[in-house]
């Protein structure tokens, strides 16, 4: 559908095309084409607008690069305004004395169980010593989910037979701490942002748990409802980084630049798969591309 | 916040005038926000646009809306026993909906049983079994990286053999761009239908309802890969309405039959397009 944001500009654009110089008229009409690209890619539409605002103003009057025509070189701005907007912000997770914390929040069935295992693996991998605490008390079977992945890669997990979440979270992290582990990554079940009860209850994990990292697990397939969830995660948890799921997809991923946009907070890891290695850091670059759905035109603007 | 609007209020629905440019500006705008998508926002200006008078927007939107569905379509259960695949991507609530569903049909009286065809999400099996036994359903399971296609035909032959009104088959969720296990999905219908004529008598696809535009995608190639009959839409009990089915029943012509509002066993309607219309337009 739209590896084509070039074609496309190229026919918009028409003689324009050839010009030295992006005036007024080109900008305009390339304007339109990549807002219609970014709402494609399930970008909000309030982040849409502001965005394509600050893109026009500095395409204006723009000479345009050797090598390149006029929708390559609008492609190339928008691209890297992008980029640098959603790579923004540090994206390595903080560590204090030990054990740090990890609370995974985020709505039903985004992930978090899953990136709770793989970020285990991952840490391990660079030398850590993680353990996984069971703080979904809720979805059937959430705890022998976790604990059958925690067995996959022989990452201990603390369960605590109790109904309340807040408390499962605390032995948990004790039991860990008293083990000797460095980093305890806290899995909690899933709520919707609206759900005031539910995220009163996760807001009380937070403060039970003091976790130096608060990680927003995201579909990667969501819509405009991004910006919504992001608002009120952060303001009722103060995430501190996101991890985008599913991206294996062929989700263009739009709602990870609503929530940069909007929030601020750096996209941390991409997840790629079902499997507990299917986890990697983000690249924002990538991530660009992605949602503007070019491919060809990437590598002509690399060698320009 | 703003973006929290309602669509009539984002589009100022009382002082809608047919010749503004602007009005009709922000309608398409509050459309997309609404996740219908740009092709179906742009057949849905077109409809009002071939109204001529329009009078209230909001009342208008929602019937073109309500229009663009067509009536409500319900299960087809006639069929003894009435199997019903359910599949979709991960994380949407399959598992959950099998769960709520088999409840429903208890509740009216009818027998059910529910196959475990998820073998490789760690503890699907575990999850399933316990809606099954909220339910008052039969159960079969599955070894951990067993065959789904073995598991439906043994929960096919189970529920003609006990004499069950309704076989429901779970799977595991997968990305449509997974060729391999849409194929698996494809031998699991396969294996259903040599088992009964006619069956599956309905394949559920389970959209959550905070997707955006990926869900069209979803119900394409899914649709494609298992012959889906209908759209159950999850998660409305949140803030976003599901617009995409907009666009699925637009584009693809699939009718939404279910729609999930909680986690709970209770949380499942079947699908009005009138009340969802109308949720969509006025937040
Ligand atoms: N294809 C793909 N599937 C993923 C990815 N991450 C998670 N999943 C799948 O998504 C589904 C939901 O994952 P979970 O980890 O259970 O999600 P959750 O957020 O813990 O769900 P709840 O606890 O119910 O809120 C499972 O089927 C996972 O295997 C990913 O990056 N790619
Ligand atoms: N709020 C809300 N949550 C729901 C609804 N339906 C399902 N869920 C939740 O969504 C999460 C995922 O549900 P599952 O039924 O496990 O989803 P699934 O599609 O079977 O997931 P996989 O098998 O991993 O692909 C769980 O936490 C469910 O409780 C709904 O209608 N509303
Ligand atoms: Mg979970
Ligand atoms: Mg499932």
């Amino acid at each position: 559908m739209f590896d084509t944001l070039s074609d496309r500009l190229q026919l918009t654009l028409g003689d324009l095309g050839r010009a030295k110089r992006l005036d007024e008229d080109a900008v305009n009409k390339a304007m339109r084409e990549i807002r219609l690209a970014l709402l494609e890619a399930d970008v909000n539409f309030q982040v849409v607008k502001d965005f394509v605002a600050g893109v026009k103003a500095a395409a204006l009057g723009e000479d345009i690069l050797k090598g390149l025509d006029a929708g390559q070189q609008v492609v190339k701005l928008v691209h890297d305004r992008l980029a640098e907007l959603m790579g923004s912000g540090d994206s390595k997770l903080a560590f204090g004395r030990p054990p740090t914390v990890i609370l995974m929040t985020g709505l039903q069935g985004s992930g978090k169980t899953t990136t709770s295992a793989k970020l285990a693996l991952h840490l391990r991998r660079q030398g850590k010593r993680p353990g996984l605490v069971a703080a979904d008390l809720q979805r059937p079977a959430a705890i022998d989910q976790l604990e059958q992945l925690g067995r996959q890669i022989a990452i201990p997990v603390y369960r605590t037979d109790t109904s309340d979440p807040v408390r499962a979270a605390a032995e948990g992290l004790e039991r860990a701490k008293g083990d000797g582990l460095d980093v305890v990554i806290v899995d909690t079940a899933g709520r919707l942002h609206v759900d005031e009860a539910l995220m009163d209850e996760l807001a009380r994990v937070r403060d039970a748990v003091k976790p130096l990292n608060v990680l927003l697990v995201l579909d990667a397939m969501t819509g405009q409802e991004a910006v919504n969830v992001a608002e009120a995660f952060q303001r009722r948890i103060a995430f501190d980084g996101v991890v985008l799921t599913k991206l294996d997809g062929d989700a263009r991923g739009g709602a990870a630049l609503s929530v940069k946009a909007i929030t601020g907070k750096p996209i941390k890891f991409a997840s790629v798969g079902e499997k507990l290695d299917q986890l990697e850091v983000f690249h924002p670059d990538r991530m660009a591309s992605r949602i503007l759905g070019m491919g060809d035109v990437l590598t002509l603007i690399e060698k320009a | 916040a703003k973006s929290r609007r309602a669509l009539t209020a984002e589009i100022g629905a009382g002082t809608f005038s047919v010749g503004d440019e602007e009005a009709w500006e922000r309608l398409e705008e509050a459309l997309i926000h609404g996740d219908v998508g740009v092709r179906a926002t742009a057949e849905l200006v077109r409809r009002l646009e071939a109204r001529g008078e329009i009078g209230d927007l909001g009342e208008a939107l929602a019937e073109e809306i309500e229009a663009l569905f067509g009536p409500a379509v319900t299960l087809d259960l006639s069929a003894s026993p009435t199997v019903i695949l359910v599949v979709g991507v991960n994380g949407t609530g399959k598992t959950t909906t099998v769960g709520k569903l088999a409840q429903k049909l208890r509740e009216h009286g009818r027998t059910v049983l529910v196959g475990a065809g998820d073998t490789f999400r760690a503890a699907a099996e575990e999850q399933l079994e316990i809606w099954a036994e909220r339910a008052g359903a039969d159960f079969v399971g599955a070894p951990a990286g067993g065959d789904p296609a073995a598991v439906a035909f043994d929960a096919v032959e189970a529920g003609r053999a006990r004499g069950r009104d309704v076989v429901i088959v779970d799977t595991a969720g997968r990305l449509h761009t997974q060729s391999n296990l849409m194929e698996e999905l494809a031998k699991v219908r396969r294996v259903i239908e040599g088992r009964i004529a006619g069956a599956p008598h309905e394949t559920l696809l389970v959209v959550d309802a905070t997707t955006g535009q990926n869900g069209l995608q979803q119900a394409r190639l899914f649709g494609e890969s298992a012959g889906v009959t209908g759209v159950a839409l999850t998660k409305l009990d949140g803030s976003a309405k599901g617009g995409v089915a907009v666009a699925i029943a637009y584009e693809l012509g699939l009718p939404v039959k279910l729609v999930g509002v909680g986690e709970g066993i209770d949380d499942l309607r079947p699908f009005d397009p009138r009340e969802f219309a109308r949720a969509l337009v006025s937040g």
